[in-house]
């Protein structure tokens, strides 16, 4: 009887975290996150792997905002290299004007724009970038307000799954065709590059260099800080149900157009921030940086380290970076096979990437046990 | 008037080279809801097969047209082989098979890198391919042009044909309209995705053949297409021969009259512009299947 029964006091609450190790699980991750990137890293490396470990860590930025997007919304979005190239350009025309103002000449144009020679004045939607707060705020802002306009027309039409992922492609693709064409006010092919300095610092200071190296190591951790906060507010379990069953989300009385919006946007401004930072450290944006291919590589890096797993995505964004620059110089052949094999087995047998191996293993090695037990 | 109209010819015959990649792609993201981004590696392998027999058979013309059946071959069956390996294994998960396929096109990609290395490589025309026709004063369309509209026009015919008439193309409509319905009924839904794949991937080599005319064959040869390909399928409606058919020679007028008016570039941004334009108004594509589920 008393198992039928209703409950008379209400069920305790779940505890969750009971073992000091649980407890201390992401706040004691997030620490060794910082000594190993603010702390230890910077005093092994040399500045030649400091800055390509800047470099990593701008697209491992990317992959926060696609952990965000993809992992946890299931937007397959296939044209971050869209907002990353916002970003950077909004970023890369600030320098090249300021470089250009410290020539010291009144109205002296960009080196690149006397090279393919217009030969006349700025062209209008360049002079604004002049401005650095506008320019800086553009960096995030600029490709938010354009994931939200494409957002807010093809999520409220009910555009998902296979549309969504090719028409981003498809942005993607047509940004960077957009950009070569208009060589004389992008600079075409060659993007933007011949950076001199930043904000009044010397670029090729190494000193300099450095600290851009702090900025983006901070700023990926504070990404992560503020994506783990969306995981687990209310937001990230809406965001879960609505890739996990749209219809029922949209029955239960949401709007799910608009919790994908806010997830696409605010993956937007990621990439868009990691674009700005490139620059910088990397002292070039250009088409190539951002079209179909680049586009799909910030999703493989998610996708091999776990896609779900915001750990797992940057670490695998980073582990596919590093792996493509080493060995795409030793081996460039064998390389590409490589990674098309990584992704196939990856994607194809291992969904939840080398973040859910673990799980995988342990799940395994349970049913063998039970299966001999049986 | 003579600009217009052969403004309108280049892009009914930009519409018909993306009309022959569109029609794989219609049967197997279409039909069977699977998007093989390896399908441009299909369009690149019947390039390639092109200037293989070529250089074994000597004339141009010969090998061109002996190059059709077997592109088709070629192609067909490195598709049945891509969908007996991974594909069938991910049926479920239509947008990891987007990721997966992308991963064996890169794969294609370098393998024909390493066998006919990386610069382009070029087919000769047959010479009666070579001219152009005048219709009159001011216009003359290419014969080429002329060749890859014909070949466009006459895959869709056959593919129609086959879907409409023969028991092979009723099973595929079955299995598109109703899975289970179609497995309870006793067909091998199974053998019938395979053969899908291996038309739909099979249309993809006879297309490489095509565009070897237009343009030089190389290991990204295939990239260049896919993206045009897909956005076709999506306007068009899933699954929809008539809704690709249309849309593929709209666009392509679409875009040549644009690229006269303004510069390539322009072009291709203002299309993908009118696209999720037209996406608001129909959602689902031009012409769309009815059904009740909510998906």
């Amino acid at each position: 009887m008393t198992t039928t029964s209703a409950p008379t006091t209400p069920a305790p609450e779940v505890t969750k975290a009971t073992s000091p190790l649980t407890r201390f699980r992401v706040p004691g991750g997030f620490a060794l996150g910082a000594v190993l990137l603010l702390g230890i890293a910077p005093l092994a490396l040399t500045d030649f792997r400091l800055a390509l470990l800047a470099k990593y860590l701008c697209w491992a930025m990317v992959a926060v905002g696609v952990s965000l997007a993809w992992g946890r919304g299931g937007l397959l979005v296939l044209g971050q290299g869209v907002f990353f190239g916002l970003g950077g350009y909004a970023m890369a025309m600030h320098l090249k004007l300021a470089d250009a103002a410290d020539t010291g000449i009144p109205g002296a144009l960009p080196d690149f724009m006397q090279l393919y020679g217009t030969g006349e004045a700025l062209p209008w939607w360049w002079k604004p970038f002049g401005n650095p707060a506008f320019a800086l705020a553009a960096t995030v802002l600029l490709p938010m307000a354009v994931a939200a306009v494409l957002g807010f027309f093809v999520f409220r039409r009910r555009v998902r799954g296979a549309y969504f992922a090719i028409l981003s492609q498809a942005l993607a693709a047509a940004l960077a065709i957009w950009l070569v064409g208009q060589q004389a006010t992008t600079g075409g092919t060659n993007g933007l590059t011949d950076f001199q300095g930043f904000f009044g610092y010397d670029l090729d200071d190494p000193a300099n260099q450095r600290t851009v190296y702090f900025v983006i190591a901070v700023s990926l951790l504070l990404l992560m800080a503020a994506a783990r906060q969306l995981f687990v507010s209310r937001y990230g379990e809406l965001l879960i149900a609505v890739r996990d069953s749209e219809e029922r989300v949209r029955f239960l009385g949401y709007d799910p157009a608009n919790v994908k919006l806010v997830a696409y946007v605010v993956a937007a401004g990621m990439a868009g921030l990691a674009g700005a930072l490139f620059v910088p450290a990397v002292g070039i944006i250009s088409p190539a940086l951002i079209g179909v291919v680049p586009s799909i590589g910030f999703v493989i890096g998610a996708a091999v380290g776990g896609r779900a797993s915001l750990v797992g995505a940057v670490l695998g964004a980073i582990a596919v970076a590093w792996a493509q620059s080493t060995l795409s110089d030793a081996f460039p052949g064998a390389w590409t096979y490589l990674q098309g094999l990584l992704f196939v087995v990856a994607v194809g047998f291992l969904p939840g990437g080398l973040a859910s191996l673990g799980a995988v293993i342990r799940r395994n090695r349970i049913r063998t046990r039970s299966g001999e037990a049986a | 008037m003579t600009v217009i109209l052969n403004q309108s010819f280049t892009g009914i015959s930009i519409g018909a080279v993306l009309l022959l990649i569109a029609l794989g792609l219609t049967l197997t993201f279409g039909q069977m809801g699977v998007i093989n981004m390896a399908h441009g590696e299909f369009i690149m392998a019947g390039a390639y097969t092109t200037y293989v027999l070529q250089k074994a058979i000597s004339g141009a013309g010969v090998s061109l047209l002996v190059a059709l059946p077997v592109a088709f071959l070629v192609a067909g069956a490195m598709g049945a082989l891509l969908e007996w390996l991974l594909i069938r294994r991910l049926y479920t998960r239509p947008l990891d098979t987007l990721l997966v396929t992308w991963g064996v096109s890169l794969m294609l990609q370098q393998l024909a890198r390493d066998i006919f290395g990386a610069p382009n490589v070029q087919t000769r025309a047959p010479d009666i391919l070579t001219g152009n026709i005048a219709v009159a004063e001011g216009i003359s369309l290419a014969n080429s042009r002329l060749f890859i509209l014909g070949l466009a026009l006459l895959s869709v015919l056959a593919l129609t044909l086959v879907l409409r008439f023969t028991p092979l193309g009723r099973r595929i409509r079955a299995v598109v309209q109703n899975r289970d319905l179609a497995e309870v009924s006793g067909i091998a839904t199974g053998r019938v995705d395979r053969m899908t794949f291996f038309i739909g991937s099979g249309l993809a080599g006879v297309a490489g053949v095509a565009i070897t005319l237009v343009g030089p064959i190389g290991p990204t040869t295939g990239t260049n297409y896919i993206v045009d390909a897909f956005l076709v399928v999506v306007v068009g409606g899933i699954g929809q021969l008539k809704g690709s058919v249309i849309t593929a020679f709209v666009l392509g007028v679409l875009q040549s009259v644009l690229e006269y008016s303004t510069t390539v570039s322009v072009a291709k941004v203002i299309v993908l512009v009118a696209i999720v334009a037209f996406l608001q108004w129909r959602p689902q594509g031009l012409y769309t299947l009815r059904t009740r589920s909510l998906a």
